[in-house]
């Protein structure tokens, strides 16, 4: 999953930074999301829309669920409601009137809808993004099961599958992002048979949860990079785990990536390959590159080619401006201690300023 | 007595002052109350925050206890009254709190872990900047180094983490109006841990924390792993070894990896070493304790091959060290034990921790 969120790189980030001021300003987006219906998304963000009516503020509610429970009931009469527009064999957020409307802010409750064929947009979302850009703030509820990209996941927990998603990329542009967490209800106490399946509901819920979560952290961790690039800060401090591997011709490749993907998949962190360029490499050492790459590269895992006449100067100004957190070398078994000296551990070791350094057998 | 069912603890784990974490807490204490439950609150920090007192109401309070230290008064959580009371719940509020001296115990989680052992569930809240292997990221992030902190393991044990989230620029809003702190205070935490990057940061560490909660209670998640990789860590009079541990210790929670914490000394004790050292090694050797890493003093003149002999027999695959001061361009030569252990060990990863130092701004 980290690498349909992979975090962008200082220049993607810029040139947004640069395109956001030329556009001008769109509207906010703000997104609730959650692990699973019940979970009180819809509460939590009408009650919002209640507490903002109460401070003066336009807001109207674009979407409901189609069936809603009591509590939010409740809060209803004091809302305004634009309804869902009726068409042949469905219905979809009026998006003509509420762009006619202009309120300050739209609630919409539930963001993975297909529209019926026919109407401006096949999505809910791209609805969503017209009122945005036509300067209407948006606050948005949406429920993991439904992200796009997570698709494989969900399906491996839930065996169900879902036709109506939204791509993570607009989820990821939402300028803020509040996560509904609550425990999923305790099995209690039941029949042996009924007690097996209510603990297996648990545990999927709990997976789901964790993706959720996870997935909030991701979308923080953009707007992290995104807020320090904009403001012109370099990345000093990673809240996320980001592993570097520097590979050479002799690397234990097949043990840094174990460990590597045991790390990244444990922290919920980024792995990353890297090797610094050498001009005058032997083929023999080419070969035994290649060979390592190659199983980098069936591993899926992102790989950089850095320059620089001095490797571990080149390496350690990529992992900087990347918020490398843990670096991964390897050490010669043959030439023993002796070797360390020439090689470039030791000025890593030295020069590697909030990175931890892992030294490997090769 | 000594048959009751150990008692169960939630916690509701926030990244900062404001995000709501206590007002959730006494909502969900509201609705133990409506379905019959026996709760009572143990112990709540008003803050001057309105909405939150309002939330206190109606429920049952048990008066805190007044402590004399040195000549003034100090109040703290009546653990006994509770004991006394037994409810099946109790509220107590801000987990991670230090005690003032002369309390029967040190910290309010102990008091927590009391009252579990006489089968009473307690909810509690704490952020995420008080859990301690999180403690040199977090001075990393914020500049801010925090003394109250409470060990990973008794998170662990917790039955549920709940995370609390708010988006920073909610939270900002509400600092801004005054919520959360009376004007003056505001501002000081404006420059603290208020600034916008480092909330940004610290939610981020909260999720991943609250995500990693989750993990660890789905059973059997880390029993793959828990054969392959066991971890040694080197304890010496180093003050970075804090960090060493922490950082071993964390590692080892999240492969599920046990922890040894290891000294090595010419006598087989701390006798031979100066008072300053001493003290320094019985600190971290209790402190790894504290963490529930397994402490050893292994006896040995030369650091680095005790170690690495005490590794390899306890099939140990990756020895985490503090950075050496220097690196020495003749290594045949050096005397410091990382660079020794590095050349001696191959059949293990060796970490070499690094410092984590508040960024500069």
């Amino acid at each position: 999953m980290t690498s349909e969120i992979r975090r962008k790189t200082p220049e993607e980030l810029l040139r947004e930074c640069q395109a956001e001021e030329v556009a001008g300003k769109k509207g906010h987006l703000k997104i609730f999301l959650g692990y699973a219906s019940g979970v009180g998304k819809s509460f939590r963000m009408l009650d919002e829309a209640r507490r903002r009516r109460e401070r003066g503020q336009d807001v109207v509610v674009g979407a409901m669920q189609p069936r809603v429970p009591p509590e939010i009931e409740a809060l209803l009469p004091n809302l305004e409601v634009i309804p869902l527009k009726r068409v042949d064999n469905g219905a979809a957020i009026d998006v003509e009137t509420l762009i006619r409307r202009h309120p300050v802010v739209c609630f919409i409750d539930g963001l993975a809808y297909n529209n019926p064929p026919g109407l401006r947009n096949p999505t809910r979302w791209q609805d969503v993004q017209d009122l945005l850009n036509a300067g209407i703030k948006v606050i948005a509820s949406i429920n993991i099961q439904y992200v796009a990209e997570l698709q494989k996941d969900v399906e491996a927990i839930t065996g169900k599958h879902v036709t109506e998603t939204v791509p993570v990329s607009f989820i990821k542009s939402a300028d803020e992002i509040e996560i509904v967490d609550a425990p999923p209800e305790e099995p209690t106490e039941r029949p042996a048979e009924e007690q097996t399946e209510a603990q297996d509901r648990e545990q999927r819920l709990s997976r789901l949860r964790e993706l959720a979560l996870v997935l909030a952290a991701d979308v923080v961790d953009h707007q992290l990079s995104e807020y320090l690039e904009c403001h012109g800060l370099k990345q000093q401090f990673g809240a996320n785990e980001r592993i570097l591997v520097c590979i050479t011709p002799r690397a234990n490749i097949q043990e840094m990536m174990d460990m590597g993907q045991i790390i990244a998949q444990r922290f919920h962190g980024e792995l990353t390959v890297a090797y610094v360029n050498q001009p005058n490499i032997s083929p023999v050492d080419q070969a035994a590159l290649d060979a390592r790459l190659a199983i980098a590269s069936a591993a899926g895992v992102h790989i950089e080619i850095l320059e620089g006449d001095d490797p571990a100067d080149a390496l350690l100004e990529f992992a900087r401006s990347r918020g490398i957190t843990q670096l991964f070398v390897g050490h010669s078994q043959r030439t023993g201690l002796s070797r360390l000296v020439g090689s470039p551990i030791g000025k890593l070791i030295r020069d590697s300023r909030g990175m931890d350094v892992r030294v490997f057998p090769q | 007595m000594d048959e009751l069912p150990r008692g169960k603890l939630k916690i509701f784990m926030g990244y900062a002052a404001g995000v709501g974490k206590t007002y959730k807490m006494l909502e969900e204490a509201h609705e133990l109350q409506s379905s019959g439950v026996d709760i009572v609150v143990g112990y709540f920090e008003p803050h001057g925050r309105q909405d939150t007192i309002a939330k206190s109401e109606g429920l049952e309070t048990i008066p805190r206890k007044t402590v004399d230290y040195r000549n003034s008064d100090f109040e703290e959580m009546d653990t006994d009254a509770i004991l006394t009371r037994r409810p099946q719940v109790c509220v107590v509020d801000e987990f991670p709190h230090t005690n003032i001296p002369g309390s029967a115990r040190n910290k309010r989680w102990e008091d927590v872990q009391a009252l579990l052992d006489a089968s009473i569930d307690v909810l509690t809240t704490m952020n995420i900047q008080h859990l301690e292997s999180l403690n040199d990221q977090v001075w990393n992030i914020s500049g801010v180094r925090v003394r109250e902190t409470v060990p990973d393991w008794v998170v662990q044990q917790a039955d549920e983490v709940v995370m609390v989230d708010l988006t920073p620029r909610a939270l900002l809003h509400r600092l801004q109006r005054g919520v959360v702190y009376e004007r003056a205070k505001a501002e000081q935490a404006l420059q603290k841990f208020f600034r916008e990057s480092t909330l940004v940061a610290l939610r981020e560490l909260a999720l991943r924390q609250a995500a990693h909660e989750v993990e660890h209670r789905i059973s059997n998640v880390t029993v793959q792993t828990r054969k392959h990789h066991k971890i040694l860590v080197l304890v010496t009079a180093d003050p970075k070894t804090a960090m060493a541990i922490r950082r071993a210790k964390r590692m080892g929670d999240f492969l599920g990896a046990e922890c040894f914490a290891v000294t090595v000394q010419p006598s087989g004790d701390l006798s031979g070493l100066p008072q300053s050292d001493r003290e320094a090694v019985d600190r971290h050797l209790n402190f790894a304790r504290n963490l529930h890493a397994e402490t050893r003093i292994l006896e040995g003149e030369d650091v680095a091959s005790a170690v690495v002999d005490f590794a390899r027999r306890n099939q140990v695959t990756q020895i985490f060290v503090t950075r050496p001061r220097r690196w020495s361009s003749l290594p045949a030569l050096s005397r410091d034990p990382v660079q020794k252990i590095i050349g001696l060990a191959k059949d293990m990863q060796i970490v070499i921790v690094s410092d984590r130092e508040p960024a500069a701004r």
